[in-house]
């Protein structure tokens, strides 16, 4: 398939048999995309792990008791029927790739023309002693989060293991049932092999201030039984021993590619796919978490695992089996979090540690909670990547500011409009600046105030 | 839970149960005095015969007491129906008035206290279980547990409470002389306030404020940090106390219309009603101010304010409704309905109530204006029927009783007019929306969740589209629980408010090849 107009493609395409295997971001962002501009396309959605597509980053809020399952579906039932998009909730058992046939576990197979797989991720698991013991999980999956529940009933201490996204949302979901949490975190702190020294500390400080018992540069070394199948503690690298009866695994994830292992598909860590999200066979794809690209852009890995990436490999090969084939071109890096009740955002890329190649400005708030982080080049001053933690930033703003090379003077002096802060919130783009002037003994002036009644005008 | 809070919960407990229990207690005794003061003069002869075997007697109970005095009362107009003597039937209802004046004994004798151990023993029972809420934990979301919740969630402790609301607001409309000896407490006060006794309206107004104050501190506690709800409560709490409890108390006191400046119509139904206008004309320059600014904020305020601030400068700032929804409701806000089915019902509901207040108004002011000759008795009976209907059953019963039941905005949502007329300028004229931040969405539903509205915000945001809707009341929750930081309430102009955006901010691989 190579580029076609539009017209063609409408006559081609007439009820082709589109299925998508996985109903997550991924998986329902394309069948949205698909069916946007494609009214006569088959298109399936299966899935065995949930009936209707909910929202993977919400099951730390189903626990919490902030949300039920029901509120994490972001479409009503209705929705699938109107859209003609069919729902087959199973597993599917074997492809055969020659004859373009599922099997499913319970259904009867299913043909296909065009072939979508967005499996998704495992968790992953080093090979612990007793890391599969009763109690001992990871947090991926609806039913990871079933077990969880039962796992931890009556539990008198709890030891997460991976200073990690999901590590800290573990921690989190159980400190909102008041159970008692030990963090175990390899790295010399937080989410130290992504975070700078400065944003890391700054999330420990508030790690502990939830009464969590975080041990940085603890390794797990062992999982203890108690004799019947479940565990009764952990061993870490220190040689420290700690009674626990639930352990959360939260040490990354790796694509779920079994179903597709030692087939005619190539795979290496993920499905392996070129620009167009194309595998080695035809009429076969692969997005999302599952899909490992050939050739990866600029600056990206090859495996990106967050939300926003299945959306827009979703997005991006709809638009390819729809309008035109367009490679896989991804704007400026975003991501967000949320660390306990601190939000992160970032745009752009700041690594945790850098030498002559960038410079950086930091600003932290005198409360030790909000702070903000800006990387650029030396020579051009061209902004490259932005933290921020306890403040909203305008992710437009960012993805044209990088896009467009500005430079921080120039992103700093317009930042008033970067602000995506509630209304009334203190402004703290005077005090960035402060920061910078003092950094580089510069005398950058924020942009003067629009007028009077600017200030109801936002 | 903290000792102090046990406690406090104790206290408010045990007020609810006294105050309620106040219905069964006390004795009554109708004497000619009472009578005579309970009654207009021109009543008074034929009252004083029918209810002549009430008179000197002393009743222990209120149920006897209503009970004897319907029957007499009832009997006599029922004859007077019967005979077709319309004209001398006593449309007025006297019930609840000679009820309270003839309350006699423990209750009549110790208002003050009695007064003190339900109402002002209840508050402060509420105080002690609000002030120690999140103390320790550092200021961020609060809703751990809220879906395991027996009274948040419809459980048993819900079903109850919504049960008792319903009971009570049914009672405080269609049969209040059973509330009579409730009512009657709250006399010093409004002695004080206004000079006059309490009405039912008194003693309502006193509670209403005191629950918007109280659970106002407890938003200040749950959403400590945050200004924009900190000020939003303040400015609510504000309003309920001086503007629609006090101000118009002392407008009594120095003989002026009860008015409360910022209740508006249509919200405010009866302002054009005959009554009310010649009130207004009848007291002066205060008076006539009263009623060009009550023409003025329909006509100028509602638009222009709606235009620049979004009907939140109303409805999460200023409005009575939407004040005790936004502090005693808050507990309850996620169980409004999100569905598409629910906005339907809720469009045609709520846009009727409008037309119906509206058609309403129009008949008044066009009888008036014709001297009483054009539609005659039709007007009252359309009154009658909006007030029973809408003010009374939706905005009462439905609108509080069913906070427990169906989230705390019913009838915001569902009933109110002036919040339809907001509405239509904040939709089609307005400054004001919801901006989704590029494609930082993931889908987690806590902004849907928590819409007291029910707007599916998630539906707009996980798409890059601004939010623009009728019902928004701009309440902010939605940006307050938002774990990413993706929502903002924001002013600005009004190009680009509504946005249809295919591709989602930083993909640029469909926009770059187009």
């Amino acid at each position: 398939m190579r580029v076609r107009d539009k017209a063609a493609l409408k006559s081609n395409t007439e009820g082709r048999r589109i299925v998508i295997i996985g109903n997550g971001i991924a998986g329902v962002t394309c069948a949205r995309h698909i069916r946007k501009r494609d009214s006569a396309a088959q298109i399936t959605l299966i899935s065995g792990e949930s009936e209707h597509f909910f929202s993977r980053t919400a099951l730390m809020y189903i626990y919490m008791g902030h949300l039920t399952y029901g509120h994490t579906k972001p479409y009503e039932t209705w929705f699938w029927e109107k859209n003609r998009l069919r729902l087959i909730y199973d597993w599917v058992t074997h492809i055969d790739f020659e004859q373009k046939t599922l099997q499913l576990q319970k259904q009867p197979p299913l043909i296909y023309d065009t072939l979508i797989l967005a499996t998704g991720s495992t968790p992953n698991k080093y090979g612990w002693p007793g890391q599969d013991l009763k109690g001992v999980q990871g947090l991926y999956s609806l039913q990871d989060l079933e077990e969880m529940e039962v796992n931890t009933r009556n539990c008198q201490r709890a030891v997460v293991v991976g200073g990690g996204l999901i590590g800290i949302e573990l921690a989190e979901m159980l400190r909102s049932r008041h159970i008692p949490v030990t963090f175990l975190v390899r790295e010399e702190n937080f989410w130290g092999n992504v975070l700078p020294v400065q944003e890391a500390q700054l999330v420990n400080r508030h790690v502990l201030e939830h009464h969590i018992d975080l041990r940085l540069i603890h390794e797990l070394e062992e999982i203890q039984d108690d004799g019947t199948g479940r565990v009764k503690g952990v061993v870490a690298s220190t040689g420290e021993q700690i009674d626990c009866s639930f352990v959360g695994i939260s040490v990354g994830v790796s694509p779920n590619i079994a179903l597709v292992k030692d087939t005619a598909l190539e795979t290496n860590r993920g499905i392996l796919v070129d620009d167009y999200f194309a595998t080695n066979l035809p009429g076969v794809y692969a997005i999302g978490d599952c899909a490992e690209l050939r050739t990866p852009p600029t600056g990206r890995r090859s495996i990106e695992q967050t939300w926003y990436t299945g959306r827009m490999h979703g997005e991006t090969l709809a638009y390819s089996l729809t309008e035109k084939r367009v490679p896989y071109r991804p704007g400026p890096w975003f991501n967000s979090a949320k660390f306990l009740d601190i939000e992160f955002q970032t745009y752009g890329v700041v690594p945790a540690a850098w030498g002559e190649e960038l410079q950086s400005l930091y600003w932290e708030h005198p409360g030790g909670k909000i702070c903000f982080r800006a990387v650029f080049n030396p020579d051009t001053k061209a902004v490259t990547g932005v933290n921020a933690f306890g403040m909203r930033l305008r992710h437009n703003f960012f993805d044209r500011a990088i896009k467009e090379g500005w430079s921080i003077e120039k992103v700093l002096q317009l930042m008033e409009e970067a602000d995506f802060n509630p209304e009334f919130y203190d402004r703290h783009h005077s005090a960035i600046i402060g920061a910078y002037n003092a950094q580089f003994g510069t005398s950058l002036q924020p942009r003067k105030k629009k007028g009077l009644f600017s200030f109801f005008s936002r | 839970m903290t000792y102090i809070q046990k406690t406090g919960l104790v206290l408010l407990l045990a007020a609810l149960a006294f105050f309620t229990s106040l219905v069964f207690l006390g004795q009554f005794r109708l004497t000619e005095a009472v009578l005579k003061e309970a009654v207009k003069p021109e009543h008074y002869p034929v009252l004083q015969e029918e209810l002549a075997p009430m008179l000197d007697k002393t009743y222990s109970s209120t149920f006897a007491f209503v009970g004897d005095f319907n029957g007499y009362f009832g009997a006599y107009n029922d004859q007077l129906k019967m005979e077709g003597q319309y004209e001398q039937v006593i449309w007025d209802d006297y019930a609840f008035s000679v009820t309270k004046a003839a309350s006699i004994g423990f209750v009549a004798d110790n208002k003050l206290l009695l007064l003190l151990l339900t109402v002002f023993v209840g508050a402060l029972g509420g105080l002690l279980f609000v002030l120690p809420l999140y103390r320790h934990e550092p200021e961020g979301v609060k809703h751990n547990g809220i879906m395991f919740s027996s009274l948040k969630s419809r459980g048993w402790i819900g079903v109850v409470l919504g049960t008792y609301l319903i009971l009570f607001y049914i009672i405080l409309y269609w049969f209040p002389a059973y509330l009579s000896n409730m009512v009657l407490l709250a006399d010093p006060i409004s002695l004080a306030l206004s000079g006059n006794l309490a009405s039912t309206w008194f003693m309502y107004g006193l509670i209403y404020t005191l629950a918007i104050l109280v659970m106002g501190i407890r938003m200040f506690r749950k959403h400590r940090g945050n200004k924009y709800q900190t000020l939003r409560t303040a400015s609510v709490m504000f309003f309920q106390l001086s503007f629609a409890f006090l101000i118009p108390e002392i407008l009594v006191l120095l003989n002026k219309p009860w008015q409360d400046l910022k209740n508006i119509w249509p919200l405010d139904y009866t302002f054009f009603f005959e009554y009310r206008v010649e009130n207004f004309l009848s007291s002066g320059a205060v008076g006539m101010f009263m009623l060009m600014w009550g023409i003025i904020l329909v006509v100028l305020g509602v638009p222009l304010m709606t235009y620049f601030y979004g009907k939140r400068w109303y409805c999460s700032w200023v409005c009575g409704c939407g004040g005790l929804a936004e502090t005693a409701g808050d507990p309850f806000r996620h169980l409004s309905d999100k569905s598409l089915k629910a906005w339907n019902v809720e469009r045609i509901m709520v846009h009727s109530v409008l037309v119906f207040a509206v058609v309403m108004t129009g008949m008044t002011l066009a009888n008036y204006f014709s001297g009483f000759e054009m539609l005659g008795g039709a007007t009252g009976v359309v009154q009658q029927w909006y007030g029973f209907l809408i003010s009374a059953a939706f905005a009462g019963v439905i609108g509080v009783g069913f906070y427990p039941l169906m989230g705390n905005r019913v009838w915001c949502r569902y009933g109110c007019p002036l919040a339809a007329y907001i509405g239509i300028v904040q939709r089609f004229k307005s400054r004001f929306r919801i901006t989704t931040n590029g494609g930082q969405c993931i889908s987690c539903g806590n902004c849907s969740t928590y819409c007291e509205m029910g707007i599916d915000v998630r539906w707009y945001a996980q798409r890059g589209q601004n939010i623009v809707r009728a019902s928004c009341v701009g309440c902010g929750i939605c940006a307050t629980v938002c774990p990413r930081g993706v929502l903002k309430l924001e002013n600005g102009p009004e190009q680009g408010r509504i946005t249809d955006i295919p591709i989602l901010t930083g993909n640029d691989s469909a926009t770059i090849w187009q």
